[in-house]
């Protein structure tokens, strides 16, 4: 080692990154602001006034989010301090919109289920879920210890909805479970279940997965025998689709493994044969399978028949929106069936116009930035996976979600993360949250410095 | 591990702007095509709970929103809807819009691209949207008098009125008979609106139907006035030309004999154009089509605006000289050449005739309506309509004759009906055969000038309790043209 190159590691590790948790407790106050004010704007948009208990709601949301910077501040001091406020603010225009669907849709028929106070009982328990994680995992790779444990977890969560008595169909996909009064969809949790797999999986494997193999087209293509974790990720993936009759899980799950096993080799081979593999299996669910074949066909011409109805409700209410939007309440986003729920970002971009849904759209951007900004600066292997894996995969899951409402691609059910109404979904995207967080704590936190173990009592001598 | 995550982050990247490009695809590029989509119930719900622009009529509204406690804020009322309909058209949140409510859509409800100042300042002021008005050419006493005119013929009658200036081609009276009650549409009340729908629809009278500008008929000898103005044009005859009359006109190796209307002479063998045209001689008329030619005689008529959907405002259907591509034999073309066979007509093409003859020859385009303001009344660009001339039709000579020849029609001939002292009145009668088992349709078809005022009218009365022989054009739709022309130059 020169002396030069000591001398870098010196400066290099007395340098501290800045904290920022004032700025996050700025932006998170502001993301609070603009939850309560849209929720105002709702009561103003279709009764003429504010809610009666805005103050009491924006004040039990206030509380929510400084005691949750507080605690960040506390258990995860070096953390980003952008990701918080992201999130708070989508989970607060969820919130909002959810409110005003309910309202929306008991004027069109009094006996519908209201859902606003279901999601801030989900969204509490989902902020209760952060703290813990956050608090009792003081170090993600403890997480790596685990690494099989989370595989069978995620394949018993995967399997729960085929069992007769617990899964439940609801239109056509079998990927619910019932659990007394609730229903939940445990392909949430088996998506983190098994990013953590994946990335403690292929920390290890990664050089055995990276051996050169053969050349075909200018590119590298794996050897024969490393093709066997890849297929059997492509199995369970079809298993899904063909299962549960889930395109979208499907789709999600395949390329979580792909993009992770691609970022652990960096064999872009990888990315060829997901891709072909992909391709494979969409054509085969749209030979096999009639629901399959029935939202590509409403993809592709959603005006004619009664298949496209809710695709094309949806356009009519983006449409409806243009470039500025109704305003809260004062579009009829509840025209459209599962409003509250696939299609909030339709209602969203209604009532919020183009503009709204943009700024929608780069929060999720940022999001993303941010999830892969830390797998970028992380100094360890699984880190830097896991980080990675949730970042894309979120990335994925948007994309899948909103270009189906926007019919830039088929629609598949998946839930639109912090918005969507749905308890599952809010609690472990509240979590992915909590994971990305410990990470980058772990990441920007100021490595132990050397000085201190020089001038400490147990000095480090050389043996003869 | 670096560098394959810059390659997702570039991949994400590339995901999201895809995304981004498409909702502004959908939101701004498609929108306007979407909201014009049927089906779409978002942009009629808006419509509804939005202040919905009035439709004017002489500063009078005659379409206007008022506020109402039914499940939209407003409601649409129409002012003597009977009257109006037939240019209003309906607005109903089950069947959609028709007539003025739908051709100017988008400056009542506010939506119009000329409108987006108004808009966004009423965004800022946190106002609802407000719709523009619109206000119609429409003469309102002109109007009263068509629709009186009809109404006199008894309730069984049905009939069209359309009046024009015709130095613009502004309409000054549209009425049909029957007519019906766009109230009945508009109503919140959705049940009673279905209700009203079925019973218009199954009315075989057709009272929805604008009998001025939507149902073309055979126009008879209305039409001899095209075949006049061919015979000056293009065989540059003059009204003291002779043309061949008589008792009737035969046709080599065909038994079928064109006659004239109760069998007479015409008053000898060959008489001047211009009595052929007072008396409505059928011999002369069709000696002149078989004279002209096919080709001529339909060139003629497409100048005047047969084959064209005249007058984007008001949603016309085309006249016809005769079915695309049809070769006429000899018989069919003298027929055709007196507004029989396949000729087919709305009455609103052979008020332009009449017009384009006492503007000279020069056709101008119809148009209904005369001025958009915004909803702070400021004009909006555009408006007020600037007249758009078609063509000319015939030149200002050989029209100068045609009217002289309508104006002796009117003075000594068949249309006697339509005189009025102090102005100078030219015109043409029709009666013309549908079916046997049914009574001919009577037209009317004739202009009025007095000092700098003109108009140009034409008439036709489907059916009626009066008997076949006293349906000639002169004596039941005569008086009703005199009377619209009467209102506009008084």
């Amino acid at each position: 080692m020169s002396v030069r190159d000591t001398a870098r590691n010196q400066r290099d590790a007395s340098w501290v990154p800045r904290k920022r948790r004032g700025a996050e407790l700025v932006l998170t106050m502001m993301a609070v602001v603009i939850g309560v004010a849209a929720y105002a704007a709702v009561g103003l948009g279709t009764e003429g006034t504010i809610p009666a208990d805005t103050f009491k709601l924006g004040g039990f949301l206030a509380v929510v989010a400084v005691a949750t910077t507080l605690l960040v501040r506390r258990v995860a001091p070096y953390a980003d301090p952008v990701l918080l406020p992201l999130v708070i603010a989508l989970n607060g225009l969820g919130l909002a919109m959810i409110y005003r669907l309910d309202v929306g849709r008991q004027a069109l028929d009094p006996d519908r289920a209201a859902f606003a106070n279901g999601q801030l009982v989900w969204t509490t328990l989902g902020v209760v879920a952060f703290a813990v994680t956050l608090t009792l995992l003081r170090d993600h790779r403890r997480l790596q210890a685990f690494t099989y444990s989370f595989g069978l977890a995620a394949i018993v969560l995967l399997v729960l909805p085929l069992l007769p008595v617990v899964g439940r169909e609801i239109n056509g996909a079998r990927i619910w479970i019932n659990l007394g009064p609730f229903s939940f969809q445990p392909g949430e949790a088996a998506k983190v279940c098994l990013a953590i797999f994946f990335a403690g999986y292929l920390v290890v494997k990664r050089d055995a997965l990276a051996l050169a193999g053969r050349r075909f087209l200018g590119i590298d293509l794996p050897r024969g025998r490393d093709l066997g974790p890849i297929l059997v990720a492509w199995l369970i993936s079809i298993g899904v689709l063909v299962l549960q009759k889930d395109l979208g899980s499907s789709v999600l799950f395949f390329g979580l493994f792909v993009v992770m096993l691609y970022i652990a080799t960096e064999r872009p081979g990888w990315l060829v044969v997901g891709a072909l593999l992909v391709t494979a299996g969409v054509t085969l669910g749209y030979w096999q399978f009639g629901h399959v074949r029935t939202r590509f066909d409403a993809w592709l011409d959603p005006f004619t028949g009664d298949a496209g109805y809710q695709v094309k409700t949806g356009l009519f209410g983006l449409a409806h929106g243009g470039i500025l939007g109704t305003g809260w309440g004062q579009g009829s986003p509840q025209t459209t069936p599962y409003s509250f729920s696939d299609y909030i970002i339709a209602s969203l971009g209604e009532e919020l116009g183009l503009t709204g849904l943009m700024a929608i759209l780069l929060i999720y951007g940022l999001i993303v930035e941010r999830g892969l900004r830390i797998a970028l600066t992380c100094r360890d292997g699984f880190g830097k996976l896991l980080a990675a894996g949730l970042a894309v995969s979120f990335a994925l899951q948007v994309f899948v979600v909103v270009g189906g409402v926007t019919r830039l691609i088929p629609l598949t059910g998946l839930t639109t993360p912090f918005l969507a109404q749905g308890g599952s979904s809010i609690v472990l995207n509240w979590l992915i949250i909590a994971l990305l967080l410990r990470i980058s704590d772990q990441t920007r936190r100021p490595a132990p410095s050397p000085a201190s173990l020089a001038s400490s009592d147990t000095q480090v001598v050389r043996l003869p | 591990m670096n560098k394959p995550i810059r390659v997702m982050a570039v991949f994400c990247l590339v995901l999201f702007a895809a995304l981004l490009v498409n909702v502004n695809v959908v939101q701004f590029v498609q929108a306007e095509d979407l909201n014009a989509r049927e089906g779409n119930r978002r942009v009629l719900d808006a419509e509804f709970s939005r202040h919905r622009g009035p439709i004017l009529v002489d500063g009078e509204a005659i379409a206007e929103s008022v506020e109402s406690d039914g499940r939209f804020e407003y409601q649409r009322r129409y002012i003597d809807p009977e009257l109006y309909a037939p240019l209003t058209g309906f607005f109903s949140y089950t069947y959609g819009r028709s007539g003025i409510e739908r051709t100017e859509n988008s400056i009542l409800s506010g939506s119009d691209d000329s409108l987006f100042v108004d808009r966004l300042g009423d965004l800022l002021g946190n106002q609802q949207p407000q719709g523009g008005s619109v206000e119609l050419t429409i003469d309102a006493a002109a109007q009263k008098a068509a629709a009186a005119g009809l109404a006199d013929l008894g309730r069984g009658a049905k009939g069209a009125v359309v009046a024009l200036d015709p130095s613009t081609g502004a309409v000054l009276a549209m009425a049909s008979q029957p007519s019906y009650d766009p109230n009945l549409l508009a109503s919140s009340d959705l049940a009673s609106v279905q209700a009203s729908m079925e019973e218009l629809m199954a009315d075989e009278d057709q009272p929805m139907l604008n009998r001025g500008t939507r149902q073309i008929l055979p126009p008879g000898s209305t039409f001899k006035l095209v075949t006049a103005a061919a015979a000056l044009e293009q065989l540059n005859l003059e009204p003291r030309s002779k043309v061949k009359a008589g008792r009737s006109l035969s046709f080599p190796g065909q038994t079928y004999e064109l006659v004239n209307e109760g069998g007479s002479t015409c008053g000898g063998s060959t008489i001047t154009l211009e009595k052929a045209l007072n008396v409505s001689c059928n011999v002369s008329f069709g000696w002149l089509a078989d004279k002209l030619g096919q080709d001529r005689l339909a060139e003629q008529a497409a100048k005047f605006g047969f084959g064209t959907e005249l007058g984007d405002q008001v949603s016309a259907v085309q006249s016809r000289f005769t079915t695309e591509g049809t070769e006429l034999e000899q018989s069919q073309l003298a027929q055709s050449g007196i507004g029989q066979f396949e000729v087919a007509a709305t009455p609103l093409q052979m008020a332009t005739v009449a017009a384009a003859i006492a503007n000279d020859g020069e056709v101008m385009e119809p148009y209904v309506v005369k001025t958009r303001r915004a909803p702070n009344l400021s004009v909006l660009p555009g408006s007020p309509t600037e007249p758009e001339s078609l063509g000319r039709a015939m030149s200002q000579g050989n029209a100068a004759k045609l009217r002289t020849m309508m104006e002796s029609t009117v003075q000594e001939g068949t249309a006697t009906s339509a005189r009025i002292s102090g102005a100078t009145v030219g015109g043409k009668t029709g009666t013309a055969q549908s079916t046997k088992d049914r009574p001919p349709y009577a037209w009317f078809v004739s202009y009025a000038t007095k000092g700098d005022r003109q108009v140009a009218v034409a008439v036709v009365v489907e059916s009626s309790r009066t008997s076949r022989s006293e349906i000639a054009g002169g004596r039941l739709a005569g008086p009703i043209a005199r009377s619209v022309m009467d209102a506009v130059i008084k």
